[in-house]
């Protein structure tokens, strides 16, 4: 059945996707700016209607590893959390991807560091994409920039780990967690039987049923060339899925003098920044990277040339600019406008910025 | 047809509510819409507001530096919205408890006796539907007739007997608007 | 008799029990680790759950358990091994889910996990090996060390004012609802091997039917860390660990009825 047009905030449409992709499991720990999503799952009570499993865990640690339990045995599980419980999901984050596990983890960011603010913040940007675990892994990270991308990326980050065994992450601020706009809900898929899950996941754990042979997921391998050798089976996956995955929005690159870069909510208010420039006369395009691992390096090296300069704002102080930075080789003024603490700046803001670093230095 | 709103008031004013009553109106219109919040501990006491922008168009920031319409329920957040208006938008405040009204010249000013009219309709929770019954009169983004559209979508059954007396609410803040 | 008759099938009274894999276990001569490992592969088999048995294995000496019991494993990380049984079991509900922990795993980092599942009621089977050591990163001090008993990191002894208290935690668990049953074992003598197994037996028999938390603790020798034969191991647990730790029954829902 195809639905109808509904409001909602980015939280709720987040709960209603997992539930409409036919999640196996939901395993968190409120904290806020997200606490929505277990509130509107334990509203929605699917148990009673797909059988997923929804759980409020004692802490963030525990959630993370119940999530883990869940993507070993095949299953379609996740967690959202905000900013200091995603530092508690680390060591879970680097057993999974050590594991070949795929899970999807959210990350609803508020400002830090430390207990920090509720309010928005991109600041997490490195902790995702750069691993902040121990160890040398990646996780996908998608960033959505609206409440009907909230929606459409949890079932585009399930597809994704189950395509390359990683771990997936929404990546996103409490301001896109928190607003209500128009979204259309995926329609609902049923749940995998076991039968699916044996065909689909043939590593999982599920009991030796007609007795094949035992399953073992761990990330322990204290033989040395073995743990090598590890991890030239992940990078090669890294490699892979940087080859195939990379997603970005471009608007109006061709015909510009200055490049902005944004993710999130920042790509939003930048958009109004391009309204407001364009009335002015000073032209500027928009590179809004989806993927913030794997990076969009070539889309936006492409995009720069032939431009004045780059701008980057970000709810930070400064993370996604070192990878704009690596992506045009510091060929072209790159510049950094950034808002911490919690406050989000206005599109006029970013104008200002734009024009005293790029046009007016 | 663009509407960039801000409403301002106390926690617990039904700020929050009443934006989401006009998302929900727009939607029935089938307009692009957000509404955007100040989240938090502010909600249960402090100062609340939301931003709603109505647009026929893909809307692409959902914070705001400047409005076309900015509502004020108290003096803090009067003294803090005042000059975010946009040269010729307009700002409606309930007068209640105001004792430095607004002194630009280059907007619409409407002060409105809403706390006063839900008094007088013997029930305060009349408030919020009088004051967005002002603001559709001041600029008519919705017809009275969606709101009460989008009223029915989101209340549940056992309050629909409510809609009459909000339907009446909403009228009665339109009277309140005096060119 | 011949030896050629010993070994004739119609004269076999004892096997390797087949869920037992024929990896050399890297466990120290004289450590319970050896027998738990075997009662649990015998009770898997009798108990006809070599199909359905899922193990969550620990960090700590044991870490490597999924190598010798042939059934599917995950290797948690360190004392989150109740949180991943936890949702193995909420998402396959007809399998037989257990833990295997040992006391720094279970009782030190796993506190809070091991607290809140047996509190929800999950489930689920543990089996907790308690040595009041730690045997695999050598021999360090572990919650459930004695007062005065000599670790590398209590070399003079634990002593409560620096190091506090020995750490009992299985009569804590017996009083949160969630548990159905808490039992103290051992298996330093046949009838305590006997009497282990059926403990085992029953608690992954109250996994199956849904009655609760179960927790089955071996108070257990670690002759290694000790610095003692197995022989002189197993009597200064009799005459030690038995005090702080006594065996039998601290729960049982069935046995009220």
């Amino acid at each position: 059945m195809k639905d109808q047009v509904t409001l909602m905030k980015g939280n709720e449409a987040l709960a209603m996707a997992m539930i409409r992709y036919g999640a196996d499991g939901y395993f968190g720990y409120p904290i806020t700016p997200q606490s929505e999503v277990l509130e509107k799952l334990e509203e929605e009570m699917p148990w009673d209607t797909t059988g997923m499993v929804v759980l409020q865990a004692e802490s963030e640690v525990s959630a993370i590893n119940m999530v883990y339990a869940g993507a070993c045995c095949g299953k379609a599980v996740c967690t959202s959390t905000s900013s200091p419980g995603f530092s508690l999901m680390q060591e879970g984050m680097s057993y999974m991807s050590a594991s070949e596990v795929p899970a999807l983890v959210i990350n609803v960011m508020r400002g830090g560091p430390g207990l920090g603010t509720i309010h928005p913040s991109q600041a997490d940007y490195f902790q995702a994409c750069k691993g902040g675990g121990h160890g040398d892994y990646h996780p996908i990270v998608l960033a959505p920039s609206s409440v009907q991308e909230m929606a459409d990326f949890v079932g585009l980050a399930w597809d994704l780990a189950f395509k390359y065994r990683c771990v997936s992450m929404i990546l996103v601020d409490g301001l896109i967690g928190q607003m209500m706009e128009k979204v259309v809900l995926p329609e609902q898929k049923p749940r995998r039987t076991e039968d699916q899950i044996r065909e689909q996941c043939p590593w999982a754990i599920n009991g030796r049923k007609g007795m094949r042979p035992k399953n073992i997921i761990t990330s322990l391998e204290l033989d040395d060339d073995k743990m090598e050798a590890n991890n030239e089976r992940f990078q090669a996956t890294y490699r892979e899925i940087e080859k195939n995955e990379v997603r970005c929005e471009l608007v109006n690159t061709d015909d510009c003098d200055y490049l902005m870069v944004a993710f999130g909510s920042m790509a939003r208010i930048g958009m109004k920044t391009m309204e407001l420039a364009a009335e002015e006369g000073i032209k500027i395009g928009l590179v809004r990277p989806i993927t913030l691992w794997p990076f969009p390096t070539k889309e936006i090296a492409e995009a720069a040339k032939g431009k004045k300069g780059v701008f980057v704002p970000e709810l930070s102080c400064g993370q996604m600019i070192e990878d704009v930075k690596l992506a045009v080789e510091c060929k072209l003024p790159v510049e950094f406008y950034g808002r911490t603490g919690g406050n989000v700046p206005s599109p006029e803001e970013l104008l200002d910025a734009l024009k005293n670093k790029l046009i007016n230095k | 047809m663009k509407a960039e709103i801000v409403i301002a008031g106390f926690g617990g004013q039904g700020v929050l509510s009443m934006g989401k009553i006009l998302a929900y109106s727009g939607l029935m219109e089938d307009k692009e819409v957000s509404w955007l919040p100040s989240y938090g501990p502010e909600q249960r006491g402090g100062t609340a507001n939301v931003t709603v922008i109505l647009n026929d168009e893909r809307i692409s920031s959902p914070i705001l530096n400047s409005y076309d319409m900015v509502v004020v329920l108290n003096q803090q957040s009067l003294d803090k919205f005042e000059s975010k208006v946009k040269p010729g938008g307009i700002l409606i405040y309930d007068n209640y408890g105001i004792h430095m009204p607004p002194t630009r010249k280059d907007i619409k000013v409407y002060s409105i006796a809403a706390t006063e009219a839900s008094i007088e309709m013997k029930n305060s929770k009349t408030f919020n539907m009088i004051v967005l019954g002002a603001m559709l009169k001041a600029n008519p983004m919705v017809t009275i007739e969606s709101v009460l559209k989008g009223l029915k979508k989101t209340l549940p059954e056992r309050h629909w007997h409510l809609l009459p007396l909000n339907e009446e609410a909403l009228k009665k803040g339109a009277t309140l608007i005096n060119d | 008799m011949e030896n050629n008759d010993i070994i004739r099938p119609e004269n076999l009274v004892y096997k390797r029990p087949a869920l037992l894999s024929e990896n050399h276990m890297h466990y120290c001569p004289g450590c319970s680790h050896g027998v738990v490992h075997k009662l649990v592969a015998e009770v898997i088999e009798e108990m006809g759950l070599a199909e359905s048995a899922i193990g969550v294995a620990p960090v700590g000496c044991a870490v490597f358990a999924y190598n010798y019991i042939d059934i599917d494993w995950m290797e948690a990380a360190h004392g989150r091994a109740t949180a991943m049984a936890t949702a193995a079991k909420r998402l396959q509900p007809d399998k037989l889910v257990f833990t295997y922990q040992g006391d720094g795993d279970f009782s030190a980092i796993g506190t809070c996990e091991s607290i809140h599942s047996c509190n929800r009621g999950e489930n689920i089977a543990i089996i907790f090996i308690n040595n009041a050591i730690y045997g695999m990163t050598g021999g360090q001090m572990a919650p459930t060390t004695l007062l005065g008993q000599k670790t590398a990191t209590c070399p003079y002894g634990r002593r409560a004012d620096l190091n506090g208290y020995p750490l009992a935690i299985t009569p804590l668990l017996a009083q949160l609802d969630g548990t159905c049953y808490v039992t103290r074992q051992s298996v330093h003598k046949p009838a305590n091997v006997r009497k282990a197994k059926a403990a085992i037996k029953k608690a992954f028999q109250n996994s199956l039917d849904g009655k609760g938390t179960s927790v089955v603790e071996i108070v257990a020798t670690c002759n290694t860390g000790w610095k003692l034969t197995p022989e002189k191991a197993n009597l200064w647990m009799e005459e030690n660990m038995f005090a702080k730790y006594p065996l039998g029954d601290l729960k049982d829902v069935d046995a009220k009825k």
